[in-house]
């Protein structure tokens, strides 16, 4: 494996080819903030709050850690105004969506953000793509999936899966930044373990919304 | 639907999983919406979980997870159409066949839509049924175009 030395935070580093901007910071033991990440999963980059500014052949450009690769001579900054200010925003944007999430309010104290500078969209899910992609990467059940698009984006379990495999598992639960992964669950649960709410075949007149 | 029927639209792309949009196209296309066994159907004959095809379907405008009537109808509410008097056609057209953008009537006979270009803007107000257009339909033209179909 080819080595490569770049600079972080004026920090001289050596990475393997094919590392992360992210992986190379935190195996040195620079942290950067993250929410979607995670070590067993393929990056993501949805959440975006892993922004560093990387420099090379002196140019300057704003770029996902969790998905920019190391190269040869590159300069990455962590922490920059720029940076912060825009690490404070996307919390910001997030906190209208969940504004009792711990670890958003833990990033919140740090890059200042405040929790109300955004008209609230209560929805709680920030839309991370952990849980659904722990099911599908590790544990290979796919009891749950995103559906719909831009705005009305959720998550959704498939109650005839869920209802057999994640009693015993819930692996994602503690994954989830906020309640809301919990909370679908359960209202799966029950609307499931009754008989299904409504008669999909021969369904007259219906609203398709 | 029948499962046969299925089958045979998943053969003719050989059961490929990467062909899994153009089989749902075609089912929906020939259904005009996807029923949960044909869905089911598809995921087992494919080996695409069931989660995937859920995210796909309810990605793209183009399919319907819920039953659609025989005649989809389109009405143009782009910024050309509305000046040229659309929300009147609008109006004329959910007094006749009795449902709402989105719905669905009782007959499966019809489902209407709002779109927001056809891209020809310069016969507004612009309907669109089955994908025939129909031109400078004033309110009382909507009997007519409707009035054709079974
Ligand atoms: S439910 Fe939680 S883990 Fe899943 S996408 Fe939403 S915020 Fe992320
Ligand atoms: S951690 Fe990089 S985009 Fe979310």
């Amino acid at each position: 494996m080819k080595e490569i030395t770049l600079q972080i935070d004026g920090k001289e580093i050596r990475a393997r080819d094919g590392m992360t901007v992210l992986e190379a910071a935190s195996k040195v033991g620079i942290q950067i903030p993250t929410l979607c990440y995670h070590e067993a999963l393929e990056p993501y980059g949805g959440c975006r709050l892993c922004t560093v500014e990387v420099e090379e052949r002196g140019r300057t450009n704003l770029v996902a850690s969790c998905l920019y690769p190391v190269a040869e001579g590159l300069i990455v900054r962590t922490r920059t105004p720029k940076v912060d200010k825009l690490r404070k925003t996307i919390l910001e944007l997030l906190l209208a969506h969940a504004p009792d999430s711990p670890i958003l309010e833990e990033y919140a104290k740090e890059y200042g953000a405040k929790k109300d500078r955004f008209e609230k969209h209560p929805s709680f899910c920030i839309l991370c793509g952990l849980c659904v992609r722990y099911c599908a990467e590790v544990k290979k059940a796919n009891a749950l999936s995103f559906i719909s698009r831009g705005t009305s984006r959720e998550i959704n379990f498939i109650p005839e899966i869920s209802s057999k495999v994640c009693w015993d598992c819930k692996e994602c639960f503690p994954l989830c930044p906020t309640s809301y992964l919990q909370a679908a669950y359960v209202l799966t649960q029950g609307l499931y373990s009754q008989e299904p709410p409504f008669e999909v075949k021969g369904l007259k007149g219906v609203t398709a919304c | 639907m029948d499962i046969k029927r299925v089958d045979e639209i998943i053969d003719k792309y050989n059961a490929e999983e990467g062909a899994l949009i153009q089989i749902l196209l075609q089912l929906q296309s020939e259904n005009h919406w996807l029923p949960k066994e044909v869905l089911a159907r598809v995921s087992e004959r494919l080996n695409v979980p069931m989660s995937r095809i859920q995210h796909i379907t309810t990605f793209y405008k183009a399919f319907s997870l819920v039953p659609k009537g025989r005649h989809q109808v389109r009405v143009c509410m782009g910024t050309a159409c509305h000046v040229r008097g659309a929300p009147r056609v609008l109006d004329r057209l959910e007094d006749i066949v009795g449902i709402r953008p989105g719905e669905t009537d009782m007959d499966l006979k019809f489902s209407l839509e709002t779109v927001n270009c056809l891209g020809c803007c310069a016969l507004g107000p612009v309907v669109e049924v089955d994908g025939k257009t129909y031109g400078r339909v004033s309110p009382s033209q909507v009997d007519v175009v409707i009035n054709q179909y079974e």
